[in-house]
C-alpha cells in the first residue's frame, strides 16, 4: 500500500497549511507540548520527592496532600508520575533517534546501490519486521540485562527495519531524477550524492514516521518496564508503576490507573500528531 | 497458482535460516558465562562445568551453531532447565489456551472492526467517520497491559461480571467462556483498531475507482455497490493486516496473559525469563519464529487467492 511516497523536494508552506488545517493535529501538538514541559520542569512541578518513602502513609487514596494517592512505600504517585515522564520521553526519543539514523542509512544504501545488495538487505529487514516487536525487545533486554542503556538499545533495534523501508522507497525514486544524474555526471562520489542530494529530499518523510514510531517505542518501553525489564527500581517509570499498581489492584486502584492514563495520553498525542503530519505530507499515504 | 505457491513456500526457507541464526546469536549475547548466570554465585566449579556441557556452550561457536541447526531441523528444541520437560511438551501444555484466546480476539476484532471501517469510509468526514477514527486511534494507543488493567478494574473488580482471578482451564464451558471474555475482548479491541484503520483507507481508495463510478451510474443499489463491488477488492489489504497483526498479537498476548493470569505462551515466556531458563526461552523463540513464518506465508498465499494479479508479479 505504501507505493505512493511523495518525493517532491521542499514544500514547507504546503505542509504547514495541510497540517494546521487538521484540528486533531492541534490537540496532539498541545498535549505533547504539555507533556514535554512536564518532563523538563519535573523538579519544579512535583509536590514531593519521587523516591521519598514514608511508611506512615502507604497506599493512601487520593487526597489534598497526595493528589493521586501514595504507593506501597508511601511515595507520592503524582510526583513519580511526573518524573516518569522523563524516562518515557528520553527512552522513546533516543531509541527513535538511533533507529532513525541506522535505519535511514541502511534504507538509502539499499535503495541507492540496488541489485542483489538491496534484495538481501530488504529480505533481512522483512524478517526482522515480521518478528513481534515486543518479543524481540523482550529477548534483547533480557539477554543484555535491565538498565536504561540496554532498554534504549533493545527498543532501537526493534524500530530499525521500518525506518529502512521508509527511507528506501524515495531513494529509488530520487536516484533517477535529473539533479542526481547531474551530480553523478559532475563526478560526485556516492557518499556525497546520498548525503547531500538524496537525504535532504526525503528526510521529512522519515522524520514524520519517526513521530509515529516514537509512540510505538514509548509503548514498548512501558511494556518492558511492566514486565520488569525496564529501568531498575527505585526509579519511577510508568510501566513499573503500573506493575506495582497491578500487584495491589484490589486495594489501591489509583496506583495502576493514573500511570495508565499517562501512557495513553502520551501515545495518543504522538499518534494524533504523526497521523496529521503523515496526511499532510501525502494524503494518499494512509495505510501502513 | 501452483508456481506462485511453490515459489512462496521456497522463500520461507531462507527466512527461517535467518531467524534461526538471529535467535542463536541473541541467546549467546548473555554477558559473561551463561552457566554462571543460571546457577548464581554459589555454584561450584563442577556444577558449572556440567551445565556448560549440558548446554553445549563448552564447544567452539561454529560447532554450537551446526548442532543448534541440526537439533532444530530434527525437531529437538531441548529441555526446559527448570522443569526438565521438553520444550515441545511445555508448549503443547499451554497451546490450547493461546489458540483459544487468539482466535476469539481475531473474531472480535473483525466482527467489530469491519463494519465500523466500512461505515467510516462510506460516510467519510461525517460524524461516523470521526468517531470511528477516534475509536481506532485510541485503540492503537493502548499498550495491551494498560487496556487490560482498565478492563479488569471496571468489569471484574468494580462490576464483578467476570472473575478477577482467572483460572482459564475450567472444564465447565460457561465458566471457561467467562474466563476467556475479558482477555479476548482486550486483544480484540486492539485488533479492531487496526482493522478499522485499514478497512477505511482501503475502502476509500476502492470507492474512488472508475468501475465503482460506472456501477453507480448504472444504478446499482448502494448496499450491493458497497458489499459486492467495493468490499471484495477492499478486502485485500485487510487480509494483509490480519496477517501482519499476528506478530503484534503474540506480543500483546504476553501482556494480556499476565494481567488476566491466564496460562499460555506468554506466561511461559515470562516464567522462562524469571527462571533464567535459557533453553526454554530459545525454544519458544524458535516456535514463535516458525509460527510467524507460517502465518506470513499463508497470508501471502491468501493474497494470491483473493487477488489474481498478485501471482503474476
Amino acid at each position: 500500500m505504501a507505493g505512493a511516497v511523495s518525493t517532491s523536494p521542499a514544500r514547507p508552506g504546503g505542509l504547514w497549511l495541510a497540517f494546521s488545517k487538521n484540528r486533531l493535529s492541534w490537540v496532539g501538538l498541545v498535549l505533547l507540548a504539555a507533556i514535554i514541559l512536564v518532563a523538563i520542569f519535573a523538579p519544579f512541578i512535583a509536590p514531593h520527592d519521587p523516591l521519598e518513602q514514608n511508611i506512615v502513609v502507604r497506599l493512601e487514596p487520593p487526597s489534598a496532600e497526595y493528589l493521586l494517592g501514595t504507593d506501597s512505600y508511601g511515595r507520592d504517585v503524582l510526583s513519580r508520575l511526573i518524573y516518569g515522564t522523563r524516562i518515557s520521553l528520553t527512552v522513546g526519543f533516543i531509541a527513535i533517534l538511533i533507529a532513525m539514523t541506522i535505519g535511514s542509512t541502511i534504507g538509502i544504501l539499499a535503495g541507492y546501490v540496488g541489485g542483489l545488495f538491496d534484495q538481501i538487505v530488504m529480505g533481512l529487514l522483512d524478517v526482522m519486521l515480521s518478528f513481534p516487536t515486543l518479543l524481540l525487545g523482550l529477548m534483547i533486554a533480557a539477554m543484555l540485562g535491565a538498565s536504561l542503556e540496554n532498554l534504549i538499545i533493545a527498543i532501537a533495534i526493534t524500530e530499525i527495519a521500518p525506518f529502512a523501508r521508509i527511507a528506501r522507497a524515495p531513494t529509488i525514486a530520487l536516484k533517477q531524477r535529473d539533479f542526481v544524474e547531474a551530480g553523478r555526471a559532475l563526478g560526485f562520489g556516492p557518499v556525497r550524492i546520498m548525503g547531500v542530494h538524496i537525504l535532504p529530499n526525503m528526510i521529512s518523510d522519515v522524520v514524520v514516521m519517526g513521530s509515529l514510531w516514537m509512540a510505538s517505542a514509548i509503548r514498548t518501553e512501558a511494556s518492558l518496564s511492566f514486565i520488569g525489564l525496564g529501568v531498575p527500581p527505585p526509579t519511577a517509570t510508568w510501566g513499573s508503576m503500573i506493575r506495582e499498581g497491578f500487584e495491589n489492584i484490589l486495594d489501591a486502584w489509583w496506583l495502576a490507573v493514573f500511570p495508565s492514563l499517562a501512557i495513553l495520553l502520551t501515545v495518543l498525542a504522538l499518534n494524533l500528531l504523526g497521523d496529521a503530519l503523515r496526511d499532510a505530507i501525502d494524503p494518499k499515504l494512509r495505510a501502513e | 497458482m501452483i508456481r506462485y505457491t511453490i515459489k512462496r513456500l521456497l522463500l520461507a526457507i531462507p527466512t527461517l535460516f535467518v531467524m534461526l541464526t538471529a535467535i542463536f546469536v541473541l541467546v549467546r549475547l548473555v554477558p559473561g558465562d551463561a552457566a554462571a548466570v543460571i546457577l548464581g554465585d554459589q555454584a561450584t566449579e563442577a556444577s558449572l562445568r556440567a551445565l556448560r556441557a549440558q548446554l553445549g556452550i563448552d564447544q567452539p561457536i561454529h560447532v554450537q551453531y551446526v548442532s543448534f541447526l541440526g537439533d532444530v531441523l530434527t525437531g529437538n528444541l531441548g529441555q526446559s532447565l527448570s522443569s526438565g520437560r521438553s520444550v515441545i511438551q511445555e508448549v503443547l501444555l499451554v497451546l490450547p489456551y493461546t489458540i483459544e484466546l487468539t482466535l476469539a480476539s481475531i473474531v472480535i476484532g473483525i466482527v467489530l472492526g469491519l463494519p465500523l471501517g466500512i461505515a467510516t469510509a462510506v460516510y467519510r468526514n461525517g460524524w461516523t467517520d470521526y468517531i470511528g477514527r477516534l475509536v481506532s486511534l485510541v485503540g492503537l494507543s493502548f499498550p495491551a497491559f494498560v487496556s487490560g488493567i482498565l478492563l479488569l478494574i471496571v468489569f471484574a473488580i468494580e462490576l464483578g461480571w467476570f472473575p478477577v482471578l482467572n483460572s482459564g482451564g475450567s472444564t465447565d464451558p460457561v465458566e471457561r467462556l467467562r474466563n476467556l471474555a475479558l482477555p479476548a475482548l482486550n486483544l480484540g479491541i486492539i485488533m479492531m483498531a487496526y482493522v478499522v484503520r485499514v478497512t477505511r483507507s482501503s475502502m476509500l481508495s476502492v470507492l474512488g475507482e472508475d468501475y465503482i463510478r460506472t456501477a453507480r451510474a448504472k444504478g446499482v443499489r448502494p448496499a450491493r455497490l458497497i458489499f459486492r463491488h467495493a468490499l471484495r477488492n477492499g478486502l485485500i489489504p485487510i487480509i494483509t493486516v490480519v496477517g501482519l497483526y499476528f506478530g503484534t498479537l503474540i506480543g500483546n498476548s504476553v501482556l494480556t496473559e499476565i494481567i488476566f493470569n491466564r496460562p499460555g505462551l506468554g506466561k511461559l515466556i515470562l516464567g522462562a525469563l524469571n527462571a533464567r531458563d535459557y533453553t526454554l526461552l530459545q525454544g519458544l523463540m524458535i516456535i514463535f519464529a516458525i509460527c510467524v513464518i507460517i502465518v506470513n506465508t499463508l497470508t501471502d498465499l491468501a493474497y494470491g487467492l483473493v487477488d489474481p494479479r498478485v501471482k503474476y508479479k
